[in-house]
């Protein structure tokens, strides 16, 4: 066996290079594993896809946002939600794979290495923000064959596409965080009855004006629903927004609120992932 | 050239209730093979994950490869490979894309990195395995799999935890011809392990461990001639003969000659045991004596063990 040279000393200049080679490296395995298991990229996408049917086809006859009768526009107005929803359940998908990884020791291993440590994480992130805008390009091409437009300019819409990633990312962080939390993977998959609410309590499937007052300040503030109006004021599709502050200014709440989320879990990820060792 | 690579002084490390290190001392000079041995729980996991920079610890100090462990985390992890007592492989990647991620991640360029996979495949008979997903191996496959990668840059410093539990013995023969290969082109291995054969043929020194303190550091003959003399042991072929074979192995013992019923067996510690056996053979056949067998029992690093083991045990109930 032939002895390599201990790695060379580096530079600032160096480390930089090095970090971003490792996100590349990290980000190509996640690439890899969509490449390897294109069934479990379509099973997470299976759980969306049966939301819009049940609601399209099965609520939605029942249901009226747009105070024009039952059924009508729902198509419109669900599919925007539906986005915004897919979205937030993504975190746990991020969540659950950082707990496998910590899981089955591949963290561990990543540890002892001399690789920026920094990589897990953020490299975590950037394959999971291009999983989610293949998952979205997808979800746009299922809306389209069932009848949902956007009446928006290319820019509208594209500045939509952009707004739901917005929100995948900064909630990214927040599955990064659980995931490194929690004790297995068992307990990351458990973290859907949590997550389930968060997504539902909001103007995804239905207008906060239709629930009961407190129920709907919550889901007025709810960041999900800032994402879901201000997406369909872009997509120019009905809007039912109420008089709460987030639903009356959805495009800044849309902004403002991921950055939130990022200032308080990013920096709870990173710390989490230092205190691995205690 | 006896250099310290390794050297632990005084660690301690609580788990809630749980001591897990009690001021234990380890050291291993530069390229030699250290074994850490224990029963179930004695630290030794503890003990490797805080030399690789994965646990902080309370007390102590350790340095690895001439960096503080605490203070140069970064400088160790350049030196070190590690195997963890768990299986650590990507397992939706197949065994070439893991060595390969490896060593990518180890900042090999892509053609050396192609390079080492191919070659560690074959060193651990994975070569016809390699560009299968690394789930559908068996564990002794993954085990393999997992030592390959930490040996992508022949570390300064190797860290096994229970490196061939799991493996068949060509699996272990693998595993011990690659440490001891490693060892020799000079780096320093330490690992764990339950199986005292391979610490006796691997290892230069045997520290052993329990309740996260040191029972024990000596080289495996050290920690058998521990165990005292080599002993002569007869069996009689018929039990009636016994006491005139106790008798012959009286006459030739350094110390007390015990005569065990039950195996029809007389035996004795001795000193100058081949003397010792051929006396005893001569008395035998010069009585017309017929045995089941004559023969020398040296202690095996078993013995030792549970020797050690044992005594602390007793100490632990006073
Ligand atoms: N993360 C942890 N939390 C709580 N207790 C722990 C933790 N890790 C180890 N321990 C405790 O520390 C002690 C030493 O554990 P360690 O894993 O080092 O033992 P070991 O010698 O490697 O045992 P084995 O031979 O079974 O692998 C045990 O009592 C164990 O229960
Ligand atoms: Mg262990």
């Amino acid at each position: 066996m032939t002895a390599l040279a201990p790695l060379p000393d580096e530079t600032f200049a160096g480390r930089v290079k090095w970090t971003l080679h490792d996100y590349r490296t990290i980000v190509g395995q996640e690439f890899t594993h969509l490449w390897r298991q294109p069934v479990n990229f379509l099973w997470q996408l299976g759980f969306p896809i049966v939301m819009v049917l049940l609601f399209v086809y099965v609520f939605g006859s029942a249901m009226d946002v747009t105070g024009q009768g039952a059924g009508v526009d729902y198509v419109a107005y669900a599919m925007p939600g539906l986005f915004a929803m897919t979205m937030a359940f993504g975190f746990m998908n991020t969540a659950w794979a950082v707990a496998e990884a910590k899981e089955k020791g591949f963290v561990d291993r990543v540890r002892s290495m001399p690789m920026a440590s920094s990589a897990v994480v953020v490299g975590r992130n950037i394959a999971d923000t291009l999983h989610a805008a293949i998952d979205l390009l997808v979800l746009f091409l299922i809306a389209l064959a069932i009848g949902w437009r956007s009446e928006g300019t290319f820019w509208e819409t594209l500045g939509a596409f952009v707004l739901l990633l917005w929100l995948r990312f900064a909630l990214i962080w927040v599955g990064v965080w659980i995931g490194l939390l929690v004790k297995n993977v068992e307990q990351a998959g458990s973290l859907f009855a949590l997550a389930f609410p968060f997504g539902m309590v909001s103007s995804v499937f239905t207008p906060p004006e239709l629930m009961p007052g407190w129920l709907g300040a919550i889901a007025a503030w709810n960041p999900v629903s800032a994402t879901a109006t201000a997406i369909r004021e872009l997509f120019g599709n009905p809007v039912a927004a109420g008089n709460s502050w987030p639903e009356q200014h959805a495009l800044m709440a849309a902004l403002i609120w991921p950055v939130v989320i990022t200032a308080i879990f990013l920096p709870l990820a990173v710390r989490r992932f230092r205190n691995l060792g205690r | 050239m006896t250099t310290t690579t390794v050297e632990a002084v005084n660690l301690g490390k609580r788990f809630k209730d749980t001591a897990a290190l009690d001021g234990f001392d380890l050291s291993a000079r530069s390229g030699t093979v250290l074994g850490l041995l224990g029963p179930n729980g004695a630290g030794k996991t503890t003990t490797v994950r805080i030399l690789t920079t994965l646990l902080r610890f309370d007390t102590g100090s350790a340095t690895v490869a001439g960096f503080d462990v605490a203070r140069d985390a970064r400088q160790v992890r350049r030196r070190i490979g590690l195997t963890g007592q768990q299986t650590a492989v990507d397992e939706v990647l197949t065994a070439r894309q893991n060595l390969v991620l490896f060593g990518r991640l180890f900042r090999l360029t892509k053609a050396r990195a192609r390079e080492r996979a191919d070659r560690l495949l074959d060193q651990f008979g994975l070569q016809d395995a390699a560009d299968r997903q690394a789930k559908g191996f068996s564990g002794g496959m993954k085990r393999r799999l997992d030592l390959a990668a930490s040996m992508i840059l022949a570390p300064q410093v190797l860290f096994l935890d229970e490196p061939t539990t799991g493996l068949d013995p060509a699996g272990r023969r693998e595993v011990w011809d690659a440490v001891s290969g490693l060892a020799a082109d000079g780096t320093t291995v330490v690992l764990t392990t339950h199986y005292l054969d391979e610490a006796d043929r691997l290892c230069d020194r045997i520290a052993v461990i329990d309740h996260g303190r040191n029972l024990v550091d000596d080289t495996p003959s050290g920690l058998k001639r521990r165990m005292g003399a080599d002993r002569l042991e007869i069996v009689a072929a018929d039990p009636a003969d016994l006491p005139a074979l106790h008798a012959i192995v009286a006459a030739v013992a350094d110390g007390e000659t015990v005569t065990d019923e039950a195996a029809s067996s007389v035996s004795a510690p001795v000193k100058e045991s081949v003397a010792a056996l051929t006396a005893a053979a001569t008395s035998v056949r010069d009585q017309d004596l017929t045995v089941a067998d004559i023969g020398l029992r040296r202690p095996t690093l078993d013995e030792a063990f549970l020797e050690l083991i044992g005594t602390d045990t007793k100490e632990e109930r006073r």
